[in-house]
């Protein structure tokens, strides 16, 4: 379940970080080009290397770093669409664990 | 000095096996059980540039392909680990192998035994469901959704394709509950000191990495 509360900044803010390191091992950028990813960044379906492979790679790490689950109906083409989708997405599992 | 030569392994028939060093003299004879599916693809290069390190070191090493995986003729659908495990057994033999390093989910076919090291190793479960969840994903692009439970009840059955692999039932039952050996040393990734390159959406390398295992590796084979 998805909360619509508000999220605390200082929690975003942790998981906006460990998001950005993640993208950053995944996709094998650059610190720069990581800090450079913004809320309309697009992921899934914007990056062919970006396949469901990696994906499932990405969403596994996410969980083991963020000590988060993520459920397979809560992963569509949405929610990993964008940098932003995805931070908000993962920002609101953790406010609910 | 890599070398690429064949293995007839007693399961799987003839197979590719990578050597370096000569193993006359050496101070170590290393089989190396490489990381099988998708991640051996993305470690192969640190893997083999490792096998070139350790020459430096004094230690000879081996590293075959698992029937049904990479140069292996053998039919994947038609192998089990079980197959993987008697295949690793024979090459240990075979090859008066002194010391065993597996890599990934190359500690699954690896069997307990005091000569034994594993670098970032992950049980069955967590292997199949990193290739379960790619499909679902797949899946669900495709407009034909699935759950982890259905694509499950069907690989034990009548076996499953995950990720361009061809699993037969039995692999994907034992896979299922497959745990990995302890080792004598476990090699962790924060070691390395990089990102963990299984993770990267396109294969990639890093000399560093491939230098720090080489060491680690080497400081506990002697």
């Amino acid at each position: 379940m998805v909360s619509n509360l508000p999220v605390p900044v200082a929690d975003t803010g942790d998981t906006e970080l460990i998001l950005r390191q993640v993208l950053q091992d995944v996709l094998g950028l650059s610190l720069e080009r990581a800090a450079e990813l913004d809320a309309e960044s697009g992921l899934f379906g914007h990056l062919p290397e970006l396949d469901s492979m990696a994906v499932a790679g990405l969403l596994t790490e996410l969980e083991d770093r963020l000590d988060i689950i993520i459920e397979d109906d809560d992963v569509d083409g949405e929610m990993l669409e964008t940098f932003g989708g995805l931070l908000a997405f993962l920002a609101a599992k953790r406010s609910d664990s | 000095m890599l070398t690429a030569g064949a293995w007839h392994s007693p399961f799987g028939g003839p197979t590719r096996l990578v050597s370096a060093g000569d193993p006359v003299g050496a101070s170590a004879r290393l089989l190396i059980l490489p990381a099988v599916f998708d991640e051996g693809h993305k470690l192969r290069r640190l893997t083999v540039n490792v096998m070139r390190m350790l020459v430096d070191s004094g230690i000879a090493s081996f590293m075959f392909d698992p029937a049904g995986l990479m140069e292996s003729a053998h039919p994947l659908g038609d192998t089990t680990l079980e197959d993987w495990r008697d295949e690793a057994e024979a090459a240990a033999k075979g090859l008066s192998a002194t010391h065993i390093l597996a890599i990934r989910g190359g500690a699954l076919i690896a069997r307990e035994r005091a000569n034994l090291v594993h670098y970032a190793p992950l049980q069955g479960k967590s292997l199949l469901r990193a290739m379960l969840r790619a499909r679902i994903i797949a899946n669900k692009e495709a407009g034909t959704p699935s759950t982890q439970e259905e694509l499950l009840a069907r690989g034990r059955s009548e076996g499953l394709r995950l990720a361009g692999y061809a699993l037969s039932a039995a692999m994907v039952s034992q896979l299922e509950g497959a745990t990995h050996p302890q080792a004598a040393r476990t090699i962790a990734q924060s070691e390395l000191g990089g990102a963990a390159l299984w993770l990267r959406a396109e294969a990639s390398y890093e000399a560093e990495q491939a230098r720090q295992l080489a060491r680690l590796v080497a400081e506990w084979a002697s």
